[in-house]
């Protein structure tokens, strides 16, 4: 199983622990991740705000050099996966439209290369089935909200999973182990860049997710969006200071999640580079664990 | 020598306004066999038909031509006109020159006034070739069939029946009744709806002219109007009919629980079981995929306790086919399945009900005694939200068409929660209120005035489960500003639907559906009950949604129908049908399964060749059957096959009148 | 309130309402202003119109009042109205066109925000890729909020997740074209 891999600018910096589980976690499950060379930035929600040419070109010159290649492209980060599929999907039903591109990122591209996201070739490609059966360190005990985001599953028809409930990453959790909690605000959108550039609009968003998270009695939120963990965890302190609340839900991207349940190690993964300190649970997992062994 | 006359109608201005119509009678004159052309103001009034039949004496005329409206609209009024006159009513021809000319061409009078002439030109080419045709006759048997025991079924019955026509009622469940037997109490006067029902129900169980036949299915439909042969599958109720009593022992006694349909799964019914205690008939049937004995081979506990050993395990499945000179189609209506709504919880959360879940909830003899009472963990709920046009009105993921009942039922849901529970509130979403029809305005006006439910405009976009509560989402679009409800209970007004095998009944008996799988009616405005298919008529919500009153107003019209046709002994068909051409008919069978109607068979015939007797196939086309739509003459390679009063021959003359 | 005279509003509104058609391949006229859209927003609560009533404005005509509104700055792009519709409006698309129109005519009702997607795409422009450090730092200080968000940067620094210098794609040359082919061919970047 061969892909190209656009790991998006979000994954060299703010993200990079989602870069560097997706990796190691390929990796160990036998997926092979090809960067695209020279990948540029997608543009992301401000090209499509600005410009909708600009919006489709920019996705289009990554997708053209994996065309190619002959390599369809995972695409961890769900915002990076939407400009992505927005474009595939415009050039592939238009005609006029292909040409339009080529011209303007002046090579090739056909729609032929699909835009996948990584939940959805790890689950559906590589399927559950593979990944659990190299599960040793379950995720026992752990109750995870599962947390798409807006931008994963839509729009529909187009997605890989169900728009209102989907279903993949808690399936995924149950197969590493773990409790996927019910709950309701799975694909309700947490603000995106509004916490930087509105933070009172933003900031209330995040409180009803992070909210609704607690109350549906999760341990953790796993997450496939580096916009989305930014706005789950590192502004968690800042949306409880502001809203008088006291969450200490830690969020783990659901490769990290993969990782420690292959039994990789936590630092490799990432987990320590986050906010609202993670390793915690970890540490409670590994030692239930333990004590599992030993009884 | 052929002389036809033209006669060229204005339509008041209709047809005059773009063409002129004198000219086109001028023109007319010129046409090859015409020996009389004329035009006048409105042909099809009296004046009009008396011009006509002078002309016929005056001039010897022995063809007519008229050209004026569709002849869906006066072909029949013409055709009387010049048999009146005389002549035999085929050897008419109409050229349409208003759908066809004058309406559509209203701004250039000299091109429509050329294509009038040339419309009237192919009509008279194709009148000189026209034949005589006579209508025969087929006898018509004397008895109904009713399909569906809903109250559009049971009402159809009782007319045809009181009209003294025998009349047998097919229902496919145990019990007749259908969906009003369900319902507590019905808009817009709130009486109970088993108090009006139940009455009936026994009326026509007991009337001498019905026949009803229960617990089963309609298999094979052949025949036409006058002459259904229907084979009817009685399925094994496993109780003889006869023997029992009805006393009700059995299912007492009956150990094996399944979900009952009846009360939308809220409460349990045994494998041997009468849907409701008002079923009629008032006698079980075993639902043998449930039931231990049939799936164990060990039980019996119903035969070892009935008093009169009705308990037969070993009944099977019965065929009948019997002669009925019209049907009429009354399966009644579906519930949409409102799972397809994510945003609404998927189906998954218990307290958000249908519409039909709360008529159980509100009916005295439900699951909760006529408490209302949420299906989850019993308490009695406060807040309770209605929300409207669910799978209705939504193109996305639903139907696009309104379903007509949910707005009164849901008033009278709201009204009635807002009597039975004190200091209950109730929200009701909706996007339109639609209540035209008598008394139902000020009914709804009464929902809101004095009975205070709250009406907020605006479709709810999402319903989730917080705690023991439901958290609702809209938009009051009055005021413009999102809303939310903490609810104890939601219930979706969901749309109706047809029923799921209602395309197959339609293809069984040969009508039409559309695209919702509603029945089709030959006219929307002025044949609502009759189909395409002579003799097969509709009543009830299987030709869309509708409430009791147009229910059963539709059942008594559908009745008089077939009482009309029913009182004559026979009558005459269409002669404007295919005939084959034996001498060509090769014997391919293409058109067999070309015939939408069935109506062509293959037959041997003997016939001497060179002194030799062969027999060889040929098709016949059966004259009660067919519908002359035409299809097999297009089928049929050898052009064996024609179409009376369309021949080829007619039709060729047409277009080299139009092109040579 | 101010009455609104229709007929005038329709008549001024039309080559806009025509462009906003044409642009987002969605024509006004289909929603039927059930408000689902609005019910299910994330972010209505803080819009000063629903998006409902954007699509009215557009169905009336009053383009102005629908491009000066906050709405079309403050949507979040989810996506959740246009999946819900169920006319298949698809009003993040208009959202989205109403965004760019209004930036073309001037009508920047969140001057912030739209200063926030600017900075991002310079940087795209000129490096390729976005660099977050740089984004953020030049945002606030444009922003007249120099040290908001300031604190994070230090421990960002230090788990790695920020680098204190831009990276540039080798072939940064043909980002760079691709801007301008955008706007040679009428894009306003
Ligand atoms: C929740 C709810 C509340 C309502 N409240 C009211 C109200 O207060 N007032 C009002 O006027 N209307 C009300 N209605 C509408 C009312 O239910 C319908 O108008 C009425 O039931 C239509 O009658 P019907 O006989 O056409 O169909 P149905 O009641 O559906 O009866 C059809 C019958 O045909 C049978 N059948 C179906 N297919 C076959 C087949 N292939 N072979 C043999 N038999 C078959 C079925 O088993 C059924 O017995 C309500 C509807 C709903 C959903
Ligand atoms: S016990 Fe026998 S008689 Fe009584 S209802 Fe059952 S089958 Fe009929
Ligand atoms: S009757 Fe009322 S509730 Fe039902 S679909 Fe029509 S408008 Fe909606
Ligand atoms: S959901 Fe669609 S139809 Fe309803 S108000 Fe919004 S845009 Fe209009
Ligand atoms: S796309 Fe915009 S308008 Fe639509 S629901 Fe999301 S934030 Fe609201």
């Amino acid at each position: 199983m061969k892909y190209a891999y656009y790991p998006g600018c979000s994954l060299s910096s703010t993200g990079i622990e989602y870069d560097m589980s997706t990796k190691k976690v390929a990796k160990s499950l036998g997926i092979e991740l090809w960067e695209i060379p020279e990948w540029n930035c997608c543009g992301a929600s401000s090209a499509h705000l600005t410009d909708h040419l600009l919006a489709l070109a920019l996705p289009a010159r990554n997708l053209a050099i994996a065309e190619a290649e002959g390599l369809d492209v995972a695409i961890p980060c769900a915002a990076c996966y939407a400009r992505c599929k927005a474009t595939e999907v415009e050039v592939k039903n238009s005609q006029e439209m292909k040409k339009t591109i080529s011209e303007v990122i002046e090579r090739e591209y056909a729609g032929k290369t699909q835009a996948r996201a990584l939940l959805d070739v790890f689950v559906n490609d590589l399927g559950l089935d593979s990944i659990s059966a190299l599960v040793n360190k379950p995720l026992k005990d752990i109750k995870v909200a599962s947390y798409y985001g807006c931008l994963l599953v839509r729009p529909p028809r187009l997605g890989f999973d169900d728009p209102e409930d989907p279903q993949s990453m808690d399936q995924l959790i149950k197969a590493l182990g773990g409790t996927p909690v019910e709950w309701a605000f799975k694909t309700e959108c947490c603000g995106a860049a509004h916490a930087t550039t509105k933070s009172d609009v933003g900031f209330s968003m995040i409180e009803k997710i992070l909210t609704a998270a607690k109350e549906a009695g999760a341990d953790c939120i796993a997450t496939a969006c580096p916009l989305c963990m930014n706005n789950l965890d590192m502004r968690q302190s800042q949306v409880e200071a502001k809203f008088g609340k006291n969450y200490g839900l830690p969020v783990f991207y659901f490769t990290q999640l993969i990782g420690l349940a292959l039994g990789l190690n936590p630092e490799e993964l990432g987990v320590n580079k986050h906010f609202v300190n993670a390793l915690g649970l970890v540490k409670k997992l590994l030692e239930a664990e333990g004590r599992r062994d030993t009884a | 020598m052929k002389r036809v006359g033209v006669f060229i109608c204005h339509c008041g201005s209709n047809i005059a306004a773009a063409v002129d119509c004198e000219k086109v009678a001028e023109n007319a004159k010129s046409f090859p066999g015409v020996a009389f052309s004329t035009d006048y103001k409105y042909m099809c009034a009296e004046p009009g038909q008396d011009l006509i039949k002078k002309a016929i004496k005056e001039h010897k005329l022995d063809r007519i031509v008229v050209a004026s409206c569709s002849p869906r609209m006066h072909e029949p009024t013409f055709r009387r006109c010049i048999e009146s006159g005389g002549l035999n009513p085929y050897l008419l021809e109409m050229a349409n020159i208003r759908e066809h000319c004058s309406w559509v061409h209203p701004d250039d009078k000299e091109r429509a006034t050329f294509k009038a002439t040339e419309l009237v030109r192919m009509a008279v080419a194709k009148v000189l070739k026209n034949e005589p045709l006579d209508k025969s006759t087929i006898p018509i048997t004397k008895r109904a069939l009713v399909i569906g025991g809903g109250i559009a079924g049971i009402q159809a019955a009782l007319d045809i029946a009181n009209a003294g026509h025998i009349v047998d009622v097919v229902e496919k469940e145990p019990s007749i009744g259908g969906r009003m037997a369900q319902i507590d109490k019905t808009f817009p006067t709130l009486d109970c709806s088993a108090c009006i029902l139940t009455p009936k129900m026994v009326e026509v169980a007991n009337h001498p002219n019905v026949n009803l036949i229960t617990y089963s299915e309609i298999e094979k439909v052949e025949g036409y109007v006058g002459n259904f042969d229907v084979t009817i599958r009685k399925k094994a109720r496993s109780v003889d009919m006869k023997a029992c009593t009805g006393c009700g022992t059995c299912y007492q006694k009956c150990p094996s629980k399944v979900p009952s349909e009846f009360e939308m799964e809220m409460m349990d019914r045994k494998a041997i079981y009468t849907p409701f205690p008002q079923a009629i008939p008032n006698k079980p049937v075993i639902d043998r995929e449930n039931c231990r004995y049939f799936k164990t081979g060990k039980c019996g506990v119903c035969q070892k306790v009935c008093p009169t050993n009705a308990v037969d395990f070993t009944q099977e499945d019965e065929l009948v086919t019997e002669r009925y000179g019209a049907i009429v189609v009354a399966t009644g209506f579906d519930l949409f399945d409102e799972s397809v709504y994510g945003e609404y919880g998927y189906g998954k959360y218990k307290d958000v009900i249908t519409g039909l879940h709360f008529e159980r909830l509100i009916n005295a003899s439900g699951p909760t005694m006529g408490k209302i009472k949420r299906p989850s963990d019993g308490k009695i709920p406060k807040n309770v939200v209605f929300i409207k046009c669910v799978g209705s009105r939504d193109e996305v993921k639903g139907k696009a068409y309104c379903s007509k009942t949910c707005c009164m039922y849901t008033a009278k849901h709201a009204t009635l929660v807002r009597e039975k529970i004190k200091d209950s509130n109730v929200y009701v979403f909706y996007m339109d209120v639609r209540t035209p029809g008598k008394g139902y305005d000020e009914f709804y006006t009464r929902t809101t005035d004095q009975f205070g439910a709250k009406y907020i405009r605006g479709r709810v976009s999402k319903i989730y489960e917080k705690g023991d509560k439901l958290i609702v989402r809209g938009e009051d679009t009055l005021l413009g500003r999102p809303v939310e409800v903490e609810a104890d209970m939601v219930v979706l007004a969901t749309a109706m639907v047809a029923k799921s095998d209602a395309a197959k009944l339609a293809q069984m008996i040969g009508f039409s559906y559309d695209q919702n799988h509603f029945y089709t009616e030959a006219h929307p405005k002025l044949a609502p009950v009759e189909t395409h298919t002579a003799g097969v008529y509709l009543a009830g919500a299987c030709q869309g949604p509708k409430d009791i009153p147009d229910s059963v107003a539709q059942a008594s019209a559908a009745a008089v129908k077939v009482c009309g046709l029913l009182s004559k002994e026979e009558m005459p068909t269409e002669p404007i049908i295919s005939a084959v051409d034996e001498a060509i008919c090769a014997g391919c069978g293409m058109c067999v399964p070309v015939c939408p109607y069935k109506a062509i068979d293959m037959k041997v015939i003997q016939e001497r060749v060179h002194g030799k007797t062969i027999s060889r196939k040929v098709a016949t086309v059966n004259s009660g059957l067919c519908q002359g739509c035409g299809a097999c003459t297009v089928a049929c390679r050898s052009a064996a096959l024609n179409l009376k009063h369309f021949t080829n021959e007619q039709i060729l003359a047409e277009v080299d009148a139009l092109c040579l | 309130m101010e009455r609104i005279e229709l007929t005038a509003a329709l008549a001024q509104g039309q080559e806009l309402l025509a462009e906003v058609t044409r642009e987002s391949g969605v024509r006004a006229s289909k929603c039927y202003q059930c408000g689902k859209c609005s019910a299910g927003c994330p972010v209505a609560f803080a819009m000063d119109k629903t998006p409902r009533e954007i699509m009215r404005l557009l169905q009336l005509g009053l383009m102005d009042e629908a491009l000066q509104s906050h709405t079309i700055w403050l949507c979040a792009c989810c996506d959740t109205c246009s999946t819900r519709c169920p006319r298949e409006v698809d009003i993040a698309r208009v959202m989205e066109t109403l965004r760019i129109i209004a930036k073309k005519k001037g009508y920047v009702a969140e001057k912030k925000m739209d200063l926030f997607h600017d900075l991002f795409l310079k940087s795209v422009e000129k490096h390729g890729r976005v660099h977050e450090m740089g984004l953020i730092l030049g945002f606030n200080i444009s922003g007249m909020q120099p040290l908001k968000d300031a604190h994070f940067g230090p421990s960002m620094l230090l788990k790695g997740k920020l680098s204190p210098l831009p990276h540039t794609i080798k072939d940064n040359g043909e980002v760079k074209k691709i801007f301008a082919n955008v706007r040679k061919r009428g894009g306003k970047v």
